[in-house]
């Protein structure tokens, strides 16, 4: 069964024609609307490379079907930054060494830009917990998390 | 955490040697546009797919395909009658069919290859094959595997290889002899990107491009060549972004599928594993069953090892030989050790085919002979870290191969540097819930827990072995560009993440003296880099861009000398400069090149290795680095829940080429060394894989992690070409018996005695076997 719906992708509207309805949000993202930087690498929910913002709430986009996130403005990896800058969380995964494969990248920067929008101050367990639903095969977290303090540090204006 | 602030010394040079750039990749990679294997889309193409068995052996009557073709939008399906050329692959010996032919092996083996318009499409033709099979009795355990009465399951017969070691007085004893027999599950390397492969067929219809997650591009062209019958130079291969590796991309996975269904429809095809497929689709860590006898004088000093290893290496060679041969040849671990009788198998059974991860043979060695050294220390009634010191091996001792250690061995600096680390701070049962044993679910009780102290020390081959000749190529192209002098570098060693696309370029910024170095495609336009495995590429194929880069300057040099009439032999590179040593010349590197273009390709080949003999002896190995690791760990003694608080580690790196990478290394190793610890594995029964996915098969999260405290040991190797040891297995060696180490300690605190503790001899450690042993006698 196939239908035309659109979905509002970081703050583009897009047209989905003819797609199977049983395409997940991830797969639509990816082979039908091109945007490749939300990644698969589990299908159920369990990595967090496929995370996401569905009106504001952080989800993983191989657990919602593309056809269930019509009329909810959607936010990529591809539009967590404005004008093509990277933001003050990409930079820091960057700086502090948070990447090696980069496969989890994009889930990891969607959790923690989620994670400090919520709680700008995280102590080291609540970004742990935070961080959680997303892992990370090659680095063992360490750069992660201190990215993630680096931005907290900065967005206070350096003081801890 | 780990002190990173001073890892980049302020007198090094900004993207040299020793300094810590951002990766070349970094940017692309957190803004999402770096392009995986998986990312890969091309006009025209068509999905592929892979029918897998779910019998660990069975008899293969029919395959009928024709339900599957009558679906819309399926376009083939192939079979084994469908393979063009060698109907087998392998790395070290081809036993491994394309697609099953006659007998299916493993649960997983793939039967059949579709391609289809779309996943789902793909999917239905995978439910819509019909295939007929007769199932067999399984061959599950690797000790009946060395039954001749037991029919082999495979015309190469049922034993992969067995090797045994004998050196020096083989009846030699000691005062003191302790021994136990020690057990490995099956661990996953669990890649986050998963397989995946766009080939692209030729016009002509007689080649094939082949984009794809790899570990070793070469070595996948000749197997993929031999397969469709066509010329190695007619496969041509272009590394996808690759999305973690560990050991689990040097085998043939979808490489030979993606490139059959190209070539039999003539257009482009994508194929990418889904994670369930994925645990049946490479191969894995081998299980291990190891007994270990180790005698010792009164004081502690080693006498002998005596050591028996069962490797099972499931349906399939892969690398197996190679594995045990790493695995026998570890057995006295970073120890002096005069006298040894080892013997070792791997063996063939039904279960998933094993092959290479990350530690490679050594891990397994090293959880046992970690053991025994706990062991034997509380026999000899010796602190653990007093007896490894006692015992620790040096540069220009013989190993059981009567191999002299001619590499730098600083193994008792390891274990003092690793024993000034801090301890945690944080006191036992102090933090938030999320902290305890067991986590969030409150069924911890700080009474109950037991914090303990564990030690495991490494010492690990680097590179390949036995003779393989093996090498690294790498091209450096300096000329003078738009924006002044620039380098451009290609090799197709293969980045899966480590960052030796970062020290590439480190590298020839510092030999060079230029700040633009390009870095070309990865792909088979060069001659091989070898494998990023074994813990080579940043000796082997740094040696090839060193060496490369050296190539180019020395010509540099020379027109220098020319034009000054000075001996090319004065000269250096002193930052960005080319400088006399003993004259007034100091000239810009941009001015020095002038109009020329400078171009050299160079191979690095390690020292020559040697097999072993009949007794085990002989040169087999390269080089060796070192690592010590001392594990705190909280433990529900009643309910045999584990909360792993620290680790601390002093590795034996050589040089830091750049130590932000190193320290990476570091702590993704130590990850991997948790999980197979208290974690990972990979569960089969009856031959039937239990756990294919993520929920099931557990990974350690940003919880299970504890910070790591680590110290890098700088000894500049000299026969490293850069003076630096590869870093990236030690970490992920002996994290896993220092932490199996720290949860006895808890078990003695406990308990008062050793009893408990001695029982927990099997990783990954369950709740079960800390509880359960309780009461047990």
């Amino acid at each position: 069964m196939s239908e035309t719906y659109r979905l509002h992708v970081n703050g583009v509207d897009h047209e989905v024609a003819d797609g199977w309805l049983g395409e997940s949000l991830l797969y639509v993202l990816r082979e039908r609307l091109g945007l490749y930087g939300s990644k698969g690498a589990c299908e159920q929910g369990e990595c967090g490379s496929c995370s996401v913002l569905v009106d504001g709430e952080l989800v993983c986009a191989c657990l919602v079907l593309a056809a269930g996130a019509v009329g909810r403005p959607i936010v990529t990896i591809e539009g967590i930054g404005a004008g093509g800058e990277l933001t003050d969380v990409q930079r820091a995964f960057v700086d502090t060494g948070a990447v090696q494969c980069g496969f989890c990248t994009p889930g990891l920067i969607m959790a923690t830009h989620r994670l400090l929008d919520r709680d700008p101050d995280p102590a080291d367990i609540d970004i742990r917990e935070a961080l959680s639903g997303n892992i990370c095969r090659c680095t063992g977290y360490g750069r992660i998390v201190e990215a993630v303090q680096r931005v907290a540090v900065a967005r206070r204006g350096g003081a801890r | 955490m780990t002190a990173v602030a001073d890892v980049a010394a302020p007198t090094v040079a900004a993207g040299r040697i020793g300094d810590s750039p951002a990766r070349p990749d970094g940017e692309a990679k957190v803004a999402g546009s770096f392009a995986f294997a998986s990312d890969l889309p091309f006009e025209s193409a068509v999905w592929g797919a892979t029918l897998r068995s779910p019998h660990p052996y069975a008899r293969i009557v029919s395959v009928d395909a024709a339900p599957a073709l009558a679906i819309a939008g399926v376009h083939a399906v192939l079979t084994a009658a469908d393979v063009p050329g060698k109907s087998t692959y392998g790395l070290i010996t081809a036993d491994q069919p394309v697609l099953a032919d006659g007998f299916a092996r493993y649960v997983g083996e793939p039967i059949a290859i579709v391609a289809a318009d779309h996943p789902e499409t793909c999917r239905r033709a995978l439910d819509a094959i019909a295939v007929e099979y007769t199932v067999l009795e399984p061959l599950i355990d690797p000790a009946g595997a060395l039954d001749p009465r037991r029919p082999a399951i495979h015309p190469d017969g049922n034993v992969l290889r067995e090797q045994r070691i004998v050196h020096g007085d083989p009846d030699a004893t000691g005062d003191v002899v302790v021994e136990g027999t020690y057990a490995l599950g099956m661990q996953d390397q669990a890649f986050l990107g998963l397989e995946a492969a766009l080939a692209i067929p030729d016009a002509d219809g007689g080649g094939v491009e082949l984009h794809v997650a790899t570990q070793w591009l070469h070595e996948d062209r000749r197997q993929i060549a031999d397969c469709l019958a066509i010329p190695d130079e007619r496969v041509r291969l272009v590394l996808g972004g690759v999305g973690g590796a560990f050991g689990a991309r040097e085998d043939i996975s979808l490489q030979v599928h993606s490139c059959l269904l190209a070539l039999h429809l003539g257009r482009p095809v994508r194929m990418h594993y889904s994670r369930a497929e994925s645990f049946c689709g490479h191969v894995h860590r081998h299980p291990a069953t190891i007994w270990m006898r180790h005698h010792a004088t009164a004081d502690g000093e080693l006498v002998k090892v005596e050591a028996r290893f069962v490797l099972d290496g499931g349906a399939y060679a892969s690398t197996s030989s190679a594995v045990l041969l790493n695995a026998i040849t570890h057995a006295q671990g970073p120890y002096r050790c005069p006298n040894a009788v080892v013997e070792g198998y791997a063996v063939r059974t039904n279960h998933l085919p094993c092959g290479a991860m990350r530690g490679f043979g050594v891990v397994q060695a090293c959880f046992a002979h970690e053991s025994q050294i706990d062991r034997l220390a509380e026999a000899c009634g010796l602190d653990p870290v007093e007896l490894r010191l006692h015992n620790a091996m040096v540069t220009g001792d013989t190993l059981i191969t009567g191999q002299v250690v001619e590499s730098v061995a600083p193994v008792a600096r390891c274990l003092r540097e690793t024993a000034a680390l801090p301890l945690p701070d944080v006191a036992l049962g102090a933090g938030s819930a999320l902290e305890l044993p067991g986590g969030a679910g409150l069924t911890a009780d700080p009474e109950h827990i037991r914090r303990g102290i564990g030690w495991g020390v490494t010492i690990k081959n680097l590179m390949y072995s036995e003779g393989f000749d093996d090498y690294s190529t790498a091209r450096c192209v300096l000329r003078n560009g738009p924006g002044g002098p620039a380098a451009t570098v290609k090799f197709a060693t293969a980045e899966v993440g480590q960052g030796f696309v970062t020290i590439a370029a480190q590298i020839a910024r510092t030999i060079l003296g230029v700040d633009d170095v390009e870095l070309g495609r990865i792909d088979t336009e060069i001659g091989s880099a070898g494998s990023t495995s074994a813990s080579r590429q940043t000796w082997m194929s740094g040696g090839a861009v060193d060496a490369a880069c050296r190539a180019v300057r020395e010509e540099l040099f020379e027109r220098v000398g020319a034009a000054h009439g000075i001996d090319p032999l004065r000269l250096v590179i002193d930052g960005g400069d080319v400088v006399d040593t003993i004259g007034e010349l100091r000239q810009p590197v941009a001015e020095a090149i002038g109009d020329a273009v400078f171009d050299r390709t160079v191979e690095y080949h390690h020292r020559p290795t040697e097999e072993l003999d009949e007794r085990g002896q002989g040169n087999c190995h390269t080089a060796f680095a070192f690592a010590a690791h001392r594990a705190v760990v909280d433990v529900d003694t009643d309910l045999g829940l584990v909360r792993v608080v620290q680790v601390a580690t002093a590795q034996d790196v050589g040089r830091a080429l750049n130590p932000l990478s190193v320290i990476g290394q570091i702590e993704g190793g130590i990850a991997q060394g948790l999980g197979l610890a208290v974690m990972e594995e990979i569960v089969q029964v009856d031959g039937v894989i239990r756990n294919a996915s993520f929920t099931d098969y557990l990974l350690p999260t940003t919880l299970d992690m504890p910070p790591v405290v680590a110290a890098l040991v700088e000894e500049p190797d000299p026969q490293a070409p850069l003076g630096a040891k590869g870093v990236g297995e030690p970490p992920c060696i002996s994290s896993t018996p220092a932490i199996v180490a720290a949860i006895r300690d808890a078990l003695r605190q406990a308990d008062g005695d050793s009893r408990r503790a001695d029982r927990i001899n099997r990783v990954p450690v369950r709740p079960s076997d800390i509880a359960a042993s309780e009461h047990e006698v």
